[in-house]
């Protein structure tokens, strides 16, 4: 079972600052099992959206390069406070995970 | 015997054709099952993802032909001492902006992100890459007249990232 997504969403002024965590391993495949000395198979986040009020906000696609357990940032405007966000994974082994979160005043 | 013969070759290649095809059909189906998000993400672009070198991924993700611009700011340190947690921002003021790809040129599968920004969003984001050495980072964005423009920066790593 993934662990969820933390999302931190706050108005600033017309502009809604977004937070996300995802929180996964994001397995290169080039790194060594220090109990074992075998290589760990990749995985890693491939695809995942942010969307408000049920429209796609950011639509974003990674590779191993971006770091475990990444925290990315993101601005958007039209959004109040109250508004819902929905972000979503899926992973290079077919797992996925969504959550919600709820736009805040700052 | 020639034109039986002919005729069972491309019999056999007929079948072997439509069950190659309802082999993938039902691949599509169960993907699909699997993996319902996939519907309301684009697929993942793995020619591009999986190209290994800076030219190729450029190549496989259509952007050999871009502009250096000033109208994208790209913040990142002159100096990371962590490869595995190295925080750049990308934030694109040219009219139209779409999306920003990041592309980390030295390490083993340069195209690290993609993102695709809609109604709303500003064309800007903030994330934490694995850089392998030292190296230069280039970021891609995409205006909404189709043209591509770029920044980059030099990235001098201490402490390479990639096995983390």
């Amino acid at each position: 079972m993934s662990e969820p997504i933390k999302i931190r969403a706050t108005l600033q002024g017309e502009i809604t600052d977004i937070r996300i965590l995802l929180q996964h391993p994001m397995e290169t495949g080039q790194r060594k099992d220090p109990a074992t000395g075998k290589l760990v198979p990749a995985h890693f986040i491939q695809t995942f959206l942010v969307s408000a009020n049920g429209k796609p906000l950011v639509e974003g696609q990674t590779n191993t390069a971006v770091s475990r357990n990444p925290m990315l940032a993101f601005k958007a405007r039209g959004l109040k406070v109250g508004d819902k966000l929905l972000v979503s994974w899926v992973d290079s082994k077919g797992e996925q995970r969504s959550d919600e979160g709820v736009v805040g005043a700052a | 015997m020639t034109d039986r013969t002919v005729t069972e070759d491309s019999a056999r290649r007929h079948f072997l054709r439509a069950g190659g095809a309802s082999l993938a059909t039902m691949a599509l189906v169960a993907a699909g099952l699997l993996r319902p998000a996939r519907v309301l993400a684009a697929e993942w672009q793995k020619s591009a993802f999986t190209a290994n070198t800076f030219a190729g991924a450029l190549k496989a993700y259509g952007a050999t032909q871009s502009t250096e611009s000033r109208d994208i700011v790209f913040t990142a340190p002159d100096i990371a001492e962590n490869g595995a947690q190295v925080v750049v921002e990308i934030a694109s003021n040219l009219p139209g902006s779409q999306s920003i790809a990041v592309f980390a040129e030295k390490n083993p599968l340069p195209l690290a992100a993609t993102l695709h920004f809609a109604n709303g969003a500003l064309p800007q984001v903030r994330l934490p890459l694995k850089l392998a050495e030292t190296m230069r980072v280039r970021a891609v964005v995409k205006t909404a007249d189709g043209k591509l423009w770029h920044a980059q920066r030099d990235i001098r790593v201490t402490l390479g990232g990639c096995a983390g």
